[in-house]
């Protein structure tokens, strides 16, 4: 027995709430940096404070031993151009990826300028870096010396997506067409996490799990002013948290399933992990930080509920080397993200298009099949244990599928790609790098303010989330260092606990799941595939409504629904954001996947630029940044970094 | 004729059940309770018992409550049935289901 209705019919009655029930009770904190979000970024900020001498309190929603998207694991470290293995200058190879449209060129250079520093701090926190077990002895990309296991991707060029920039152009175009970039680095980061934590727990960080950031405090409570600190709940005790600082660090990811909420399978609705709800950005928002690229949508990929679970093939993140058969073991001409072609996941459209009528045709029969046991052995345990075994949330299953009698070096594994088609039009994610707009301290617009990670516009992997994390925390503890004590506003605080404690004090109306579902099917409805003026103004009225008639109906149970309730209302918020930047992009895009029935021009070059928005006297205000607004970014990085001291030396 | 008691209850949360826990294994440490990002479960109100499942809709089948059980075999993992994925044994044509 393990289930709620087991114990009810055992017991006879319900068990009671296992935590003290502590709403309107306060506890405050002081700290001189402040983390939200104890993921991968946030951790490695609050790391990288900590070292410095600084008090540092890091706040997490889960508990930070496997919380966040890379806390069940984390597979490549993708941009790492400072390894000894590497055949390619780091300024050099951040530049050719900053050629990403409506990419992050801050974020970029300081991942290639650091990436390599953070897996080698990972290793002396005790996370795996390396084949020390001598487990893959032979296979491609393995070096002897070093134990390193490169990873066939981005082998030749930066990018695999279609249509964003230069195709095969960095080493390929060489003399020598063997030779490889060899700057992503396979790892095994189902060992990073449990490290993370460890090694905050070591240097004296104080960690608040389970506590859900509700809300920014700034300077007198004003609109815009310095931010000091922050407030929240424990989603366990219901205990409101007030937290004083003198610089904070957003590392919450973005925005979550807001076009889809499967309420039975409501982990299911989101490709990241469920708890990416988009508060921290909303928090900063209201805050009056200025965000960009929310317009930037697309159709949501896989790990929804709707859909598949999981890896299997064409497309698949860590599926690499593994040839996609029919189901008469003919090999389609599907990439295979593998040492033939440079990693490439997707394939162009010509040969989707050739699959697909091969199909209608019967010159391909279905199901697809992951074929494994065509690889060689050491490229197989490689995909399978090492691949698919660390990367977030893939342990369980080749696990699971090993424990039920799957051997992969005898069975083939169903694909599900073409089976089930392309996700509808309508099942889209934000999940495309709208953010908290960055300095070159990764200082948002607003004074003691920083953002790490996915938090920031157009992000990038788990390896990112670990650079530019470990970056904001020391530059947010450059500036605690600078600024002195600052009061928090009693009326800020009194006015963010009645917005939170509002659900518990109603026994009926309205559930969470019900509310969710209402916003994404409005997001749905109205701010799909096709936008158009009209139809987003429906939609901002729809979400209006919502708000003024569904919200202050909003009623939870306990502190768990209580969490719940609170990010439904983030994502609202969320929401109406991206019909505000959607609005305000008056031309259609492809890399933004933004489709403006009403300017249908695509990307016209006035309006190749980031769009901005922010909150001004309660009003929307848009603005505009050039696509390079970073400058140079090898010159700006030495002229932003001149004391850094590399990989962490101290005790 | 069953003597046990039918109570009036709600249709359950579907699936209920992503785990199933071996109540001779589990020594009710609640290991599982606080690796959970999403807090699916709540400890039992008995010690040493197993955790109870309270929010199985809210599982993201991330595995964390399973890798790192310190006693292999007292959680298995279980995918709802529309999510059990397949497999094809490739000298024989058999088809398998997990």
């Amino acid at each position: 027995m393990s289930t709620w209705h087991d114990y009810l019919k055992e017991q006879g009655y319900a068990p009671d709430w296992p935590y003290p029930i502590r709403f309107e009770q306060e506890q405050e904190i002081d700290a001189d940096v402040l983390v939200i979000g104890g993921g991968i970024a946030g951790c490695w900020a609050a790391i990288s404070a900590a070292r410095q001498g600084l008090s540092v309190v890091l706040v997490e929603k889960g508990d930070t031993i496997r919380s966040g998207a890379g806390g069940p694991g984390c597979d490549h470290w993708c941009n790492a151009p400072a390894n000894p293995l590497s055949n390619v200058d780091p300024d050099e190879w951040a530049e050719h990826m900053a050629e990403r449209p409506y990419c992050n060129g801050i974020g970029v250079q300081i991942q290639c300028r650091e990436d390599w520093d953070t897996l080698l701090e990972m290793e002396q926190m005790g996370g795996k870096i390396r084949d020390t077990d001598d487990e893959y002895v032979g296979a491609i990309g393995r070096d002897e010396k070093t134990k390193l296991m490169l990873s066939p991707r981005y082998g030749w060029t930066h990018s695999y997506l279609p249509g964003a920039g230069k195709e095969n152009a960095f080493i390929k175009s060489d003399k020598n067409e063997d030779i490889r970039t060899n700057v992503v680095i396979r790892v095994w980061g189902y060992t990073f996490k449990p490290a993370l934590k460890k090694e905050c727990k070591r240097l004296g960080v104080r960690i608040f799990d389970r506590v859900m950031a509700t809300g920014l405090l700034t300077e007198k409570g004003d609109h815009g002013a310095r931010v000091v600190g922050a407030m929240g709940f424990n989603n366990r005790t219901g205990e409101f948290m007030i937290f004083k600082s003198k610089s904070t660090i957003l590392a919450t990811a973005g925005g979550g399933s807001i076009w889809m909420l499967n309420t039975e399978l409501g982990g299911y609705s989101n490709m990241m992990s469920r708890t990416t709800t988009g508060d921290g950005t909303v928090m900063a928002w209201k805050a009056g930080a200025e965000l960009t690229k929310m317009e930037g949508t697309g159709v949501t990929r896989i790990a929804t509920g709707h859909k598949h679970k999981w890896y299997t093939g064409a497309g698949d993140a860590s599926y690499e080397n593994v040839p996609i058969v029919d189901a008469n073991g003919k090999v389609l001409p599907y990439p295979i993200q593998g040492w033939v072609d440079a990693g490439a996941m997707v394939p162009a459209p010509e040969v989707e298009q050739a699959i697909r009528e091969g199909v209608l045709k019967g010159e391909y029969a279905l199901p697809f099949y992951g074929d494994f046991p065509s690889m060689p052995d050491v490229e197989r345990r490689a995909t399978w244990n090492l691949m698919l075994g660390e990367e977030s949330t893939t342990k369980i299953i080749i696990d699971t599928f090993n424990k039920a009698g799957y051997d992969e070096s005898r069975d083939l594994l169903q694909s599900y790609k073409f089976i089930e088609g392309s996700s509808l039009p309508q099942w889209r994610e934000p999940g495309y790098g709208g953010g908290l707009i960055v300095d070159w301290n990764l200082k948002t617009t607003l004074d003691g303010l920083y953002a790490a990670g996915t938090q920031m516009f157009s992000p990038e992997d788990h390896s990112y989330a670990a650079a530019t994390g470990r970056y904001a925390g020391r530059k947010a503890a450059d500036y605690a260092r600078e600024v002195g004590e600052s009061k928090i506003s009693r009326e800020q605080v009194d006015r963010e606990k009645a917005r939170v404690y509002a659900p518990v004090k109603r026994s009926g109306g309205m559930e969470w799941k019900e509310l969710h579902a209402g916003i994404a099917r409005a997001m749905q409805y109205y701010v799909s595939e096709f936008k158009t003026e009209s139809l987003l103004n429906m939609g901002l009225d729809a979400l209006q409504k919502i708000e003024e008639e569904s919200v202050p109906l909003l009623f939870a149970l306990d502190p768990h629904k209580l969490m719940r309730s609170l990010e439904d209302i983030s994502l609202l918020t969320y929401a109406k954001i991206i019909i505000h930047a959607s609005l305000a992009r008056k031309a259609s895009s492809f890399p933004l996947g933004l489709q403006r029935i009403d300017y249908p021009a695509v990307d016209p070059p006035e309006w190749k630029k980031f769009l901005t928005i922010k909150l001004e006297n309660g009003k929307v205000k848009t603005g505009e940044l050039p696509l390079t607004f970073w400058g140079n970014m090898k010159k700006k990085y030495e002229a932003h970094n001149k004391d850094y001291t590399g990989v962490y030396s101290g005790k | 004729m069953s003597k046990e008691k039918v109570i009036a209850i709600p249709n359950i949360a579907t699936p209920n059940n992503p785990v199933t826990f071996d109540p001779d294994i589990c020594n009710g440490c609640n290991h599982c309770v606080e690796v959970c990002q999403i807090d699916v479960y709540i400890p039992h109100p008995e010690k040493g018992k197993p955790p109870i499942v309270l929010h199985p809709e809210e599982c993201w089948y991330c595995g964390c409550c399973v890798s790192d059980c310190p006693r292999p075999g007292a959680i298995e993992f279980k995918w709802a049935l529309q999510h059990r994925g397949y497999w094809k044994n490739k000298a024989t044509g058999e088809v398998h289901q997990i």
